[in-house]
């Protein structure tokens, strides 16, 4: 007998739902970090200011909102900025961040990580080199234990 | 600094008597076991064993030369001593999940006992029936009770718990104590009243960002019981000043979560945890600012030997760099995670020596002075 004869139904209900005692994180309503303005970004990309743009991808981060609209493109835009970036120039840049910013940019390379795209990883890890050197563990932590994702 | 090791498997937890002779510990089981400190050899005096489950928190209270223990079979024991024996007496909790932690309240007429069922035990003795009584603390907490620690003034409990949040409430007992006075934490203090609650993160310093922040591993009053210091599983470490502007200052560090934390002097704070060695913290209260103050260790005995080509190469295969250290372990006395850090003499004001018991089962005692002389740049304030 190999096969389950009875239903199996109940396998696909979620029972942690259902818990009367589920935690839920308290809400945040601040709705004013939409993440950074994609046409800004564009422009400074253009003109060749790395500095600016980094600076202005990392402001507004979307970590309050729960639409993953929002936080998909917050992403592109800052991966758009972290890769264009030159190898020379990463650790000046990391080095002008102040504590969260080096927090907040870990978070970043942590999601560009998981959606790998041709070159991405290999600049990506240059980055994480550099901000480790920084943030050190504390700030990998930061980003495991963090209830509002970027 | 000594090391000395009890055991292979991690000690749970530990606590001292009142003048440091022996060390009452939990050897990872369901026992406990007291050691009694001959010159500088322990031999293990007593066993404890009442417990059916691990037991997760011990105190030995130093006047009346009571230990209460506290496990995961959601008990908790009292223990005298009766001539050469201990002699438990089981306390009714009315917990249905593990407790965690416990602790003696500064007049040991009651203690506090925080559970993964959400809310804090208050146990006090009650004289007619004989017997130890409890009353809950439930809200608003939502998650396990990590860590407590008592205000001197025998009512206020902070606790810190997996909701990230360190609160300070009342556990005032009408029937074995009188009100207390007012306190920079606030002056009405029926039972169970919150007179603070951190926020999700540090408000100024550190984590600007609203990060949410972890699990409150470890909770310290100062001395005072005017400052509140935690720390959290997001490597963060934070104190709040009682008071009208209840202010909170955190500082991100660099390094894994701490585990524990305690007050060695108004103003420092030695914290310890993954990283296997203590940390030294600096609060200045004018500024509202904490800050690092070094790494409390034996200092590293660096070998002048060079390191030959082969083992260049070696280190490079196994290790992806071909760094001179051929350290293979950690360099800290400690070899694994630090659970527990407690103060031997000085108090919380101007503690001279404290102890450190981790996953390694071993256990440390600093000494403050020849630390201080020990590691430059150190300053203890």
């Amino acid at each position: 007998m190999a096969k389950n004869t009875l239903s199996s139904r109940f396998r696909k209900l979620d029972i942690d739902e259902f818990d009367e005692n589920k935690f839920v994180d308290d809400h945040d309503e601040a709705v004013d970090n939409q993440g950074p303005d994609g046409a800004e970004i564009d422009n400074l990309i253009r003109q060749g200011d790395m500095m600016t743009a980094f600076h202005i991808a990392l402001r507004n981060p979307p970590v309050n909102t729960k639409n993953p609209a929002i936080k998909e493109r917050a992403l592109a835009i800052v991966l758009r900025v972290l890769t264009s970036f030159k190898s020379s120039d990463i650790e000046p840049a990391v080095k002008s961040l102040d504590r969260s910013g080096v927090d907040l940019l870990m978070k970043y390379i942590y999601r560009g990580f998981k959606k790998p795209s041709d070159n991405s990883s290999a600049i990506l890890l240059q980055w994480h080199e550099k901000a480790f050197a920084v943030g050190g563990l504390g700030s990998i932590v930061r980003v495991l234990t963090a209830r509002k994702t970027v | 600094m000594s090391y000395h090791s009890f055991l292979l498997e991690p000690i749970s937890c530990h606590s001292w008597n009142k003048d440091r002779t022996q060390i009452a510990l939990c050897p990872n089981n369901h026992d406990v076991h007291i050691y009694k400190k001959d010159g500088t050899k322990w031999t293990k005096i007593h066993e404890l064993k009442e417990h059916n489950g691990q037991v997760t928190g011990i105190d030995w209270a130093p006047e009346s030369n009571r230990i209460v223990t506290c496990g995961t079979d959601r008990n908790a024991y009292v223990w005298s001593l009766k001539g050469e024996v201990w002699k438990p007496t089981l306390v009714i909790l009315r917990i249905n999940r593990a407790a965690r932690c416990v602790s003696w309240s500064p007049k040991e007429n009651k203690f506090a006992v925080g559970s993964g069922s959400r809310l804090i035990s208050i146990c006090y003795f009650e004289q007619e029936n004989d017997w130890w009584v409890c009353k809950h603390i439930k809200k608003p907490i939502r998650s396990t009770v990590l860590s407590l620690d008592w205000h001197p003034n025998n009512v206020l409990l902070a606790a810190g718990s997996c909701d990230f949040k360190c609160r300070v409430f009342s556990a005032y007992i009408k029937e074995v104590e009188e009100k207390p006075g007012p306190t920079v934490w606030g002056s009405k203090m029926p039972f169970g009243e919150v007179l603070f609650e951190s926020g999700p993160s540090g408000v100024s310093g550190g984590a600007g960002d609203g990060a949410g922040g972890g699990w409150v591993h470890g909770v310290c009053f100062s001395h005072s019981g005017n400052r509140l210091a935690w720390t959290s599983h997001d490597s963060t470490v934070a104190i709040a000043e009682g008071g009208k502007t209840s202010t909170i200052s955190s500082l991100s560090s660099e390094t894994l979560p701490l585990l524990c934390v305690s007050f060695i002097t108004e103003n420092s704070l030695v914290a310890a945890g993954h990283d296997c060695y203590p940390v030294l913290f600096v609060y200045d209260g004018t500024k509202g600012s904490v800050t690092f103050g070094g790494k409390l260790d034996v200092p590293k005995q660096t070998s002048q030997r060079g390191i030959s080509a082969r083992e260049r190469f070696q280190n490079l295969d196994r290790r992806a760099t071909s760094s001179e250290t051929t350290e293979q372990g950690l360099e800290s006395l400690h070899k694994n995670s630090i659970s527990q850090i407690s103060v031997l003499e000085g108090g919380k004001s101007k503690c001279s020596t404290f102890c450190t018991t981790g996953m390694d089962g071993g256990m440390v005692t600093w000494d403050v002075k020849s630390l201080e002389s020990a590691l430059k740049d150190l300053k203890i304030v």
